[in-house]
């Protein structure tokens, strides 16, 4: 069972290195679209400074989607997602499996490139950019379990994309705020571990419920 | 081993079926026959446990395949309408990983003999021919030891040397006591125990 979801992982990091592009473009996304705002809004410092955890959280919402139309998809398309409820893992695992390597290529990117993106904004102290880079370690992970169940219920339905974004953003939004809160209750002299209580709950709760929802989903779709 | 009790599928409101009966022993080779359109398709998803009938059981063994599951899925090897291959592995990528993915890893050198036999070049898949493609995919035959192959159209794209080589290996197949249940359009030169006539379609 662990050895059909190592080879899942390994399988979806191999694709996404050949194709290198795919990737490429969700991590320039992000740090396009967490750019614009300066232009947008003025260079004042300090409300840059105000709305930077805000903007960097909404950016990697944005760009952890992009990259979810294809998660099941492509497989989907070429059958390759039969073989895998015929395999010899429970759909669960396998759910999983692609969860975590779609997470390994768009969202730990962007905990590397997010206080890149800090620095730009200006947003202060240097404990701020691990608060920041923290809180996006602990909620993207669940941006993907969540995307995951998007993904498969809107299998193979005509204008599933733009679905998808419905679907999901709703549901992203409690990460985002406690996401985004982490670096607000640290600037605001107060202590950030509550937040990061409560992403980490998150997290626990989407690793146990979401998989089960996918695989169910993912079953409707191929019935 | 195989056995399946009044089959029905529905699709939408349209009956593509009903009433299909049959059991497949070990050694024996059933084609599934059948207009476009008749459910060879959704009759073999049935069988391998994708997709559920609106009526009557699919039975492994003397047990429903549905309380067996990953148990049954273990046992068979099927290959669908859509190839199952990646365009940006190699054939023996991909075949490795089919390979891991149901349950049955194979070694380097097994794989290169499969593919060998069927002459499929190491390439990215994207840049091989329908037919290779059918190959690569056909290859999976030549390293599994599961008993049960269902196999949807095996035949489309393969050209005459293609199809002698899957003849034989579904023949080696069956007089090691293994079960198969194919559709094919074509003539295709292999004798059949058994034959399910789904007939003009709906």
């Amino acid at each position: 069972m662990l050895a059909v979801a190592r080879c899942i992982v390994h399988r979806d990091l191999l694709l996404a290195l050949r194709r290198r592009s795919d990737v490429a473009t969700a991590l320039l996304f992000f740090v396009i679209v967490a750019s614009l705002f300066p232009l947008g809004v003025g260079a004042e410092p300090n409300l840059l400074r105000a709305i930077a955890p805000g903007v960097i959280w909404v950016a990697a919402l944005l760009s952890s989607m992009l990259s979810l139309g294809r998660l099941f998809a492509a497989d989907h398309a070429d059958g390759t997602l039969e073989q895998m409820l015929l395999g010899a893992a429970p759909l669960g695992v396998v759910v999983v499996a692609k969860g975590l390597a779609h997470w390994l290529i768009s969202g730990l990117p962007l905990v590397a490139i997010a206080p890149l993106i800090g620095l730009q904004y200006d947003l202060g102290g240097p404990g701020l950019y691990g608060v920041l880079a923290l809180s996006l370690l602990l909620g993207t992970p669940v941006l993907s379990l969540i995307g995951a169940i998007g993904a498969a219920l809107t299998l193979g339905l005509r204008g599933g994309g733009v679905l998808l974004a419905l679907l999901v953003l709703p549901l992203y939004v409690p990460v985002l705020i406690f996401g985004a809160g982490t670096a607000d209750a640290v600037r605001a002299g107060l202590s950030a571990s509550p937040n990061f209580s409560l992403l980490a709950a998150g997290l626990l709760i989407t690793i146990v419920g979401a998989p089960f929802a996918t695989a169910t989903a993912v079953r409707i779709a191929l019935d | 081993m195989l056995e399946a009790a009044e089959l029905e599928c529905e699709r939408g409101a349209r009956r593509l079926f009903h009433g299909i009966s049959f059991a497949v022993t070990a050694g024996e080779l059933l084609r599934v026959a059948g207009a476009n359109g008749s459910g060879k398709t959704s009759l073999l998803r049935i069988l391998c446990g994708l997709a559920s009938p609106s009526a009557g059981v699919v039975r492994w063994k003397g047990q429903p395949i549905g309380e067996l599951r990953e148990e049954y899925a273990r046992e068979l090897v099927y290959i669908g309408h859509a190839p199952a291959v990646k365009d940006d592995l190699t054939p023996s990528e991909n075949l490795a990983i089919t390979c891991r993915l149901a349950g049955r890893p194979a070694g380097p050198a097994a794989l290169r003999a499969a593919l060998g036999q069927l002459g499929v070049p190491e390439l990215p898949v994207r840049k091989l021919s329908q037919g290779q493609r059918r190959r690569a995919a056909l290859a999976r035959l030549w390293v599994s030891d599961a008993p049960l192959w269902l196999l949807d159209e095996p035949y489309a794209a393969l050209d005459a040397d293609g199809m002698e080589a899957l003849n034989g290996r579904i023949g080696s197949h069956a007089a090691a006591g293994g079960a198969v249940v194919y559709t094919t359009h074509q003539e295709v030169g292999i004798r059949s125990t058994q034959v399910v006539d789904l007939g003009a379609g709906a």
